[in-house]
């Protein structure tokens, strides 16, 4: 079996928006989001001691080669960094392009993915890539078990808990409930650097530049602005009225 | 805004408010339908008429019947054609993500998500989406039609504009092959019944400074007291104090109810993102320095095992 799982260099401690560009900046030192670890940990799970091939991806600038290493130095096999100057910029459609023209070279059996990115919150780039892929999609999985043709996920919901089953090949992201990712060993370290890892162009996946960046993207930033100011706050200490007085606020706010 | 289609999520005989407070906002940008999809979606085509959509588009195949995303992406690709839409817009719920997140691919339409706030300027729709823990507020716009969005919770007030009958339109897709291969094949546990967390108009949410697992009863006793839902934050739920699906934060829901009331909480920046966009928060803790108050309406420097018991007492009273 082959899984893929696809992960995200961020930015690491307080990011910060280029005003120019209105995009993120990348430019300072970056980790592997902490949610895709839960997704290459999970994929690792699968694999225990089978001959199952775990291959990271990811779409970012060169230094996101840091992020793909930590994940081979966990125990993945193979890493493909996606890495064109033409990809930045990307939104959601244009990066699930890319992404699914890297995955679709690969064609694995499963598809992982962590269930946010930290940087931008936006927890929807799976279902894009399935649907590019044209595969089920599973999404918030809490537990996930898979037998070589099919799987059978516990999905997480607002109500509850749901088990979906669906054949392979499909794509599935993983909730940060599922595992606790393990910690890259000395072994691991030292020999991540000798395995294996391709760095591709947007023509190596045959995109072209209008299949990326700003160019392929359908969305934009206008303009950044401050978020709307809360009004007058009041702090006040327990002397033993505490309770009427906020008996009396949520009536003055008319809230109760 | 010509042609704007909402995507109308229910459960059981109920539309969510968070999707209706959408339907809302875009039946005052210029009109709006609005799609339901599942079992039960025609019967509830007359309600969303009531919350200003013009024409209910239903769709309740075998192969919408479980809640999952990608039979929706098939229904909505076929509206959006049908019906020559320009603009779709959803209310984020784990499953409405998925289906906003699939038909973008489909259609290959820009997708603005967690959006704050819409508004038309000049002809062009502009979203609001707060950035970086909520510190920036960016103006987002879309390059090409369709236009998809996905709100938050909580973003608009559901309010029933006076509309009279919708006309209601029977969609039959066809449904891609990849679309129905994930099956649903069991519920369990936590099925909870009540409005989710994120369509309560009110919250009371406990943390670590409740001190235990059974204290939570005093979240429980005073979230009843005010009508509302509670909710949890992360180190709780971690610790097994409360179920899962109460979790609010980064890794949980995103809330903004009317009111928010954190007992104990002391408002880590995890557990700040899903609520700070609440109308009125009101907070108790007893470390005076807790972060929460800097983003509290009404900070209360106190033992929450002193204060609540009381509070909702008074509450109660006033009831009668």
């Amino acid at each position: 079996m082959k899984i893929a799982v696809c992960v995200k260099h961020v930015p690491e401690g307080a990011a910060k928006l280029d005003p120019g560009s209105k995009r993120l900046d990348r430019s300072g030192e970056g980790a592997l989001n902490k949610f895709d670890a839960n997704a290459v940990e999970e994929a690792l799970r699968l694999k225990g001691d089978s001959d199952t091939e775990v291959v990271v991806v990811s779409m970012g600038p060169e230094k996101a080669a840091d992020s793909l290493r930590k994940a081979l130095a966990m125990g993945a096999d193979r890493a493909v960094l996606v890495s064109d100057p033409g990809a930045a910029g990307s939104d959601l459609v244009a990066t699930s392009r890319v992404l699914a023209a890297a995955l679709e070279q690969e064609s694995p059996d499963l598809v992982l993915f962590g269930q946010q990115a930290s940087d931008a919150d936006g927890a929807v780039l799976w279902a894009a890539v399935a649907e590019r892929l044209k595969r089920p999609v599973v999404s918030q999985a809490a537990e996930l078990a898979v037998d070589g043709r099919s799987l059978k996920a516990k999905r997480q919901t607002e109500f509850g808990y749901d088990t979906i089953e669906s054949p392979l090949p499909a794509v599935v992201a993983v909730s940060d409930a599922i595992n606790e990712p393990r910690y890259p060993s000395l072994k691991g370290i030292m020999g991540a650097k000798k395995k294996p890892q391709d760095v591709r162009s947007l023509g190596d996946l045959g995109l072209g530049a209008d299949d990326a960046g700003e160019a392929g993207s359908r969305t934009s930033v206008l303009a950044l602005g401050q978020p709307p100011a809360r009004g007058d706050a009041r702090k006040i200490e327990d002397d033993g009225n505490a309770a009427q007085a906020i008996v009396d606020f949520l009536a003055e706010k008319r809230l109760v | 805004m010509a042609g704007t289609l909402v995507f109308l999520e229910h459960r059981g005989n109920e539309l969510q408010k968070g999707a209706l407070g959408v339907l809302t906002k875009a039946a005052q940008l210029g009109g709006a339908d609005a799609v339901v999809i599942g079992e039960g979606a025609k019967a509830l085509a007359s309600e969303a008429g009531k919350f200003g959509a013009a024409k209910v588009w239903v769709c309740e195949d075998e192969q919408v019947r479980q809640p999952l995303p990608q039979p929706r992406v098939d229904v909505l690709a076929q509206v959006v054609a049908d019906g020559g839409y320009d603009t779709v817009l959803f209310a984020n719920s784990v499953l409405a993500a998925d289906v906003a997140a699939g038909l973008a691919a489909r259609l290959d339409a820009g997708l603005n998500w967690d959006l704050a706030d819409v508004e038309a300027r000049g002809g062009e729709l502009v979203g609001k989406r707060p950035a970086l823990q909520d510190s920036v507020y960016a103006d987002v716009g879309w390059t090409s039609t369709p236009r998809l969005a996905l709100f938050r919770a909580g973003s608009f007030d559901a309010a029933a504009a006076g509309g009279g009958e919708p006309e209601v339109v029977e969609v039959s897709p066809s449904f891609e092959a990849h679309s129905t291969q994930a099956r649903l094949t069991g519920q369990e546990g936590e099925q909870s019944t009540g409005p989710s967390i994120e369509d309560a108009d009110i919250v009371v949410a406990g943390g670590r400074g409740l001190g235990s697992p059974e204290n939570f009863s005093l979240a429980e006793e005073l979230a009843k007291a005010l009508g509302g839902a509670v909710g949890a934050t992360r180190a709780v739920v971690d610790a097994g104090w409360y179920p899962y699906s109460a979790q609010i934060g980064q890794t949980g829901k995103t809330v903004s109810p009317k009111l928010y009331v954190a007992l104990g909480i002391s408002g880590a920046i995890q557990h700040k993102v899903g609520m700070q966009s609440s109308n009125v928060i009101v907070s108790i803790n007893k470390d005076a320095n807790a972060p929460i108050f800097e983003f509290s309406d009404l900070g209360v420097v106190g033992d929450v095992h002193e204060i609540v018991p009381k509070l909702t007492e008074l509450l109660r009273a006033r009831r009668g």
